[in-house]
């Protein structure tokens, strides 16, 4: 219990006594979410996933490789 | 964009390829500095507990902080790149998806569970753990971001080098076999050495640049006089060891990837005996005439060099570019096939494979099948030159091979001086030599010599990732998946309008980054 207490405090007290490490952490959430929240889901759908019926992936990528 | 370095025309794969460049060019920027820094300010932390001296300290944790703004800055970038495996290259993702599966995945867990949980004790613990518990942290940061690479470096050798798997014909992927032949290919080990060993040359130049403006605008004189000693030690050792590594890869790619090696050197016809080209006349912007001209115009080579670094021997055979597309025999009477009997074997392979998925479903008999898988067996190492229309779609662009890997081992000689020059100056030994000169006294221009050698030193680290990824072209896998056949059916404009977001992006996060570190050196360390 001891060290778990330990381990919060060190998290809680690194956190709230941060000061470049704020901005940082402002730009690594800024970036996750532009990644995450708009590459991923408006740019980067999986191809497969969208164009093959579930369980016949393997049909689908056949047939696109074996047709060039 | 036509005939631009890279011969880029505006089909889906060109664009495709083009962006997964921009994205890893970009990605490998933050990875190099960070593995460096972590020895740096490792070493730098080690000081402090062998002596207590509380400089050591404050300069571990200034070092710490600039790791800490690339590390952040570096976040999840080589993220991107999955999700374009996943978008533009599904079938080549497909192709290698219980491969890349293992290696990804250790290194998703090894990279969050080290990093987060040693990167927190490095910067929150250094008044809540002991010394040895911090100092032990530190030196995991760095050895956490280094497995990380490990796992990706198994990745890319794969693709290089395809061992331990096994093609399986019902879910069309390559299925692991041995994950310690992936794990532990030579192709993986070589290319971790020399890819990390190479990045400590980024972490020591940065070092060394940031001292020296230090020296030069007369500040923070012990720190920067004692980095720089640092810096020497770590940049002169790295650079011999990535020259060093780099041979044992040349060997690699020389017995794996004997066209890559062949366009690196412009080696249109190869034999016994052959030199290492210094320089030549190869136009950037067009691929020469191989096939015609007997050998590369006005070419200065170091005699026997080539043979030497291919295969150990003075004399040893090296093919050149018409010897692999037209077949040679070494003289051990190893025999390669031409690369036109290639194709038609591979013809056969996918051919073979087309019938026997079509006989599974139409339920044949286990004997019709049997002969398909036989005949696909048989020829499956050459599955990938089915699909070429012509033997001279496995040549690789010469011009950007030949130039970028003269730029990475120029570069890393020039390292090599300028790190035994450093340590020379920094140590004033010999002092026959060197007594004379006091690091912290010299004229500027030595210090912006230093400082100029920091966009250098990424443009060597980034030159060693064009020879190894352009040099393999059209391979997304060497022999078994070319690149017009690893990408999605998609329209190229996606890709397009995807490629100049994220020049944008990318360029933005870079004037952010670069704005930040300034800001931290013009700071200068905190003292405690």
């Amino acid at each position: 219990m001891n060290l778990l207490r330990k381990i919060y405090y060190l998290y809680y007290d690194g956190f709230r006594h941060m000061k470049l490490g704020r901005t940082l952490w402002a730009i690594i959430l800024i970036k996750l979410f532009i990644i995450f929240a708009i590459l991923k889901v408006f740019f980067f759908p999986n191809y497969i996933k969208e164009h093959a019926e579930k369980g016949q992936e393997a049909d689908f990528v056949a047939e696109q490789v074996l047709s060039n | 964009m036509n005939d631009l370095l890279l011969n880029i025309d505006e089909s889906f794969v060109d664009w495709a390829r083009a962006q997964f460049a921009l994205t890893a060019i970009y990605h490998w920027l933050f990875v190099p500095l960070t593995l460096g820094l972590a020895v740096i300010m490792g070493i730098c932390e080690t000081r402090w507990y062998q002596t207590r001296d509380t400089f050591w300290r404050d300069t571990a944790m200034f070092w710490q902080r600039l790791f800490g703004i690339n590390f952040a800055m570096g976040v999840a970038t080589g993220i991107i790149l999955e999700f374009e495996f996943g978008t533009n290259w599904s079938n080549y993702s497909w192709f290698v998806g219980d491969i890349f599966g293992a290696p990804l995945a250790i290194e998703g867990i090894v990279a969050f569970f080290m990093e987060s949980t040693f990167v927190a004790v490095m910067y929150f613990g250094w008044k809540k753990v002991s010394p040895g518990f911090h100092l032990a942290s530190t030196w995991l940061t760095g050895l956490g971001a280094t497995i990380s690479a490990w796992w990706i470096l198994v990745a890319n050798a794969w693709m290089q080098c395809p061992v331990g798997c096994e093609f399986n014909p019902d879910t069309m992927r390559n299925e692991m076999t041995s994950f310690l032949d992936v794990a532990l290919s030579p192709f993986a080990v070589g290319k971790f050495c020399h890819t990390v060993i190479s990045s400590w040359i980024i972490g020591a130049v940065f070092v060394a640049a940031v001292s020296c403006w230090y020296l030069w605008k007369k500040r923070e004189e012990r720190l920067a006089k004692e980095s720089i000693k640092i810096a020497a030690w770590v940049g002169l050792f790295a650079s011999l060891g990535a020259g060093a590594t780099g041979h044992v890869a040349g060997q690699q790619v020389a017995q794996s990837q004997p066209m890559k090696l062949a366009a690196m050197e412009a080696l249109y016809n190869g034999g016994t005996d052959q030199g290492l080209t210094a320089v030549a006349l190869i136009s950037p912007f067009s691929q020469p005439d191989y096939i015609n001209e007997p050998s590369a115009p006005l070419k200065i080579e170091m005699p026997y060099f080539l043979s030497m670094m291919a295969t150990n021997d003075f004399h040893g055979f090296v093919p050149g570019i018409n010897d692999i597309l037209n077949g040679y025999t070494t003289p051990e009477g190893k025999t390669e096939p031409s690369v036109d009997e290639k194709i038609s074997r591979g013809r056969q392979a996918i051919n073979a494979l087309s019938a026997y998925r079509k006989a599974k479903k139409e339920g044949a008999d286990e004997a019709t099948l049997n002969d398909q898988l036989t005949i696909l067996n048989k020829n499956m190492q050459y599955f990938g030159y089915g699909f070429m229309k012509d033997k001279h779609q496995a040549v690789p662009f010469i011009p950007v091979n030949f130039w970028a890997f003269r730029i990475m081992v120029g570069l890393g000689c020039i390292f090599i001086l300028f790190f035994a020059v450093l340590l020379a100056v920094s140590y004033q030994y010999p002092k026959q030599l060197f007594a004379k000169y006091d690091i912290a006294a010299l004229p500027a221009w030595h210090y912006i010599i230093a400082i100029i050698l920091v966009p250098l030193a990424y443009i060597a680290s980034e030159s060693g990732w064009i020879v190894a990824e352009l040099g393999r072209q059209p391979w997304t896998i060497q022999d078994m998946l070319p690149t017009w056949v690893g990408v999605s059916n998609i329209d190229s404009t996606s890709v397009a309008v995807t490629f100049f977001l994220f020049l944008f992006l990318f360029t933005l996060m870079l004037a952010v980054e670069i704005n930040i570190l300034l800001k931290q050196i013009k700071k200068g360390p905190e003292r405690h």
